[in-house]
């Protein structure tokens, strides 16, 4: 299996692209000529050992590094100088792998900042507390209260974060990013920390959330990865070297030379030519 | 619900009002100026608290705002031509635009660079008063004429209380009038969904921007705002001096906000406020019960300030969050604790990961 053609029955449109996506730091190539395209409703796993360069090209996705070569395309229209703030408004939501919750603030505050794209009042009303102001929280809250409940977690709107039980505040860090209502979903290790049943749990509302938006996903736990993506991606030295459905990828040659070290003759393999990396987690 | 927030707020206001004129018409004229003096520093603290407990930024030059304001104040009432309250807004409205100036480059700075930026500026304006000698008095500073009583406040204050209306009594009610209007916009906001993105800028900045709110635009106007209470508090400060000299504005006046801002809790309005009074009352309080005990001016005086020293000392030993803001804290434990059953996580977290925009692959998953 080698890298394979845009996936089949979808559009250009909604599609976020990169194309051809060099970074370096320094002399150290992060990532070398990295091309992906998420398509709608699609769920791509990103995968690839340690210092692979997912961090890195997740950060390209959303504009926390600013790529040396290639370009980043979303709904057709090219992407330049992308600050991070700028992603909401353009329907692209995005979770941490650190959660980055906002601790000094109730959960129901917590979802309800990633809403704020959709408030319609400014400062002017915030200000006098006009009326307009009250219907634009109340409907913020709303919306933050649906997404908390969709979620599970709307018993735990009043509460501080650190309060809650890790998977709780993992859902409340999924339900931020869900508030804003993205076209597109970047997971971010979002089952790091999880317990099986937590991770198969997450699973299913991953699932049930590909109805509505694209997910580029990056992701260690291979059970989730292999169970909800439609297509995984392996990274390796900041380089592509596999890309397919999920049953392809996990016997694809070149991507377990990468993880276990074992010796494959073609040519794709990583580069580096390294004889064991059975140290390296999945 | 913001709806029933205003109200409440109006309501909060409404009681303030009462409790002011019971305050400053049972109390003397010397009473009167210091709760004039509170009233001030309740004003620049209130500002200075969204700036550093709602925002995060911190600044160690809010005097330097304050005497902004009270040189524009001392400046606008040499005519005697403008109304007070146009005054009053005229020098909170040019402390603004300064503050917007340095709110843009302060956008830029974090953490120590910021109040190291804020230093320089209480360090440098008073200076400018004496490079400016002709315009602004020099070391001497600029006398500030207090207008007249007009009629129908006087005509008011008689109809409540049956009482004249002295000079250090109007500038007393003019001081709480301004801290009770600036406390309704300050809660306003804090309850708003501006509060909420400065909330989330303070908490996390790479999570907020994430979220979608731009940092800069965020902190700049937390300064913005914050500065218009400073320049407010520096106007009814000159007011109630009576005299606008570099000698007032100096890094004490900053620093003391801060603790009062510290002691009272930060992001706390009520807080700012305690902390206002602590400044304005403790001092004279200590002065008084030294006197009382035996000791000699000196001594009393001089023991005002190592109260006061330690009090900040131990609040933030006791309560970190300041005196507001750990009894909030409890309450809140105590509210979690009676209405939900206290949910045991059911997996370890992992440590978390160092997570920085743009890290090098070697940091890479």
């Amino acid at each position: 299996m080698r890298i394979p053609a845009r996936p089949t029955g979808t559009t250009g449109e909604g599609r976020f692209e990169l194309s051809d996506v060099g970074v370096s730091f320094g002399g150290v190539v992060a990532l070398s000529e990295v091309s992906l395209e998420v398509a709608p409703r699609q769920v791509l796993g990103v995968i690839g050992p340690n210092g692979a360069g997912k961090t890195t090209l997740f950060n390209v996705a959303c504009g926390f590094v600013t790529p040396d070569r290639g370009t980043i395309r979303w709904r057709g229209v090219t992407l330049r100088r992308l600050r991070p703030h700028q992603l909401a408004g353009l329907g692209i939501a995005r979770t941490l792998q650190a959660m980055g919750l906002f601790d000094r603030m109730s959960v129901l505050d917590n979802v309800m900042v990633g809403a704020d794209r959709h408030a319609a009042t400014g400062f002017g009303s915030a200000l006098l507390a006009l009326p307009r102001s009250a219907r634009d929280e109340r409907r913020l809250r709303d919306r933050a209260m649906a997404v908390l409940d969709e979620l599970g977690a709307a018993s735990y709107a009043g509460r501080l974060p650190p309060s809650l039980p890790y998977a709780m505040r993992k859902r409340v860090s999924l339900a931020r990013a869900l508030v804003s209502n993205p076209d597109l979903l970047l997971l971010d290790e979002p089952a790091s920390g999880l317990s099986q049943g937590e991770m198969a749990e997450f699973g299913s509302v991953l699932r049930g959330l590909t109805e509505r938006m694209a997910v580029l996903l990056v992701e260690h736990h291979m059970d989730l990865v292999l169970s909800v993506c439609d297509e995984i991606a392996v990274l390796d030295f900041g380089r592509l070297i596999a890309r397919g459905a999920p049953d392809d990828v996990r016997s694809d040659p070149a991507v377990l030379a990468a993880y276990l070290g074992v010796e494959v003759r073609e040519g794709a393999a990583s580069p580096g030519g390294r004889e064991d990396n059975s140290a390296r987690s999945a | 619900m913001a709806r029933s927030v205003l109200l409440r707020h109006l309501g909060l206001a409404v009681l303030g009002l009462v409790v002011v004129v019971l305050v400053l018409e049972s109390t003397s004229a010397f009473r009167n100026a210091q709760f004039a003096t509170m009233a001030y520093l309740g004003i620049a603290a209130g500002g200075l608290t969204v700036l550093t407990g709602l925002n995060g930024q911190l600044s160690l030059g809010h005097g330097a705002l304050m005497a902004i304001g009270a040189y524009t104040t001392a400046l606008l009432l040499q005519d005697q031509q403008l109304p007070l309250v146009a005054v009053l807004l005229v020098a909170s409205a040019v402390t603004t635009l300064i503050g917007a100036v340095i709110g843009v480059a302060a956008a830029r700075l974090h953490g120590p660079y910021i109040a190291g930026a804020t230093l320089a500026l209480a360090v440098a304006v008073p200076g400018v008063a004496l490079y400016f000698n002709d315009q602004l008095g020099g070391e001497q500073g600029l006398n500030v004429f207090v207008p007249d009583v007009p009629g129908w406040f006087a005509d008011a204050v008689y109809f409540l209380s049956a009482q004249d209306v002295s000079g250090s009594k109007y500038v007393a009610y003019v001081g709480w009038l301004s801290l009770i209007v600036t406390f309704v916009l300050l809660a306003n906001l804090s309850r708003s969904r501006v509060g909420r993105t400065w909330r989330a800028v303070r908490d996390d900045e790479v999570a907020a921007e994430i979220a979608g709110i731009p940092l800069g635009r965020a902190r700049v106007l937390a300064f913005v705002v914050s500065a218009a209470c400073a320049g407010l508090g520096g106007a009814v400060m000159a007011l109630t001096v009576r005299i606008t000299a570099p000698s007032g504005f100096t890094l004490t006046l900053s620093l003391s906000l801060l603790t009062a801002v510290v002691l009272g809790g930060l992001g706390s309005l009520t807080g700012a406020l305690l902390g206002a009074a602590l400044l304005t009352f403790l001092p004279q309080l200590v002065t008084s019960l030294g006197l009382d005990v035996g000791l000699s001016d000196l001594q009393s005086a001089q023991l005002a300030p190592l109260v006061y020293g330690l009090t900040l000392a131990l609040v933030i030993l006791l309560a970190p969050a300041g005196i507001v803001g750990s009894v909030r804290a409890r309450w809140r434990r105590q509210q979690e604790r009676a209405t939900h059953d206290y949910d045991l996580p059911t997996t370890t977290a992992p440590p978390s990961p160092a997570r920085t925009p743009g890290d090098e692959p070697g940091g890479d998953k």
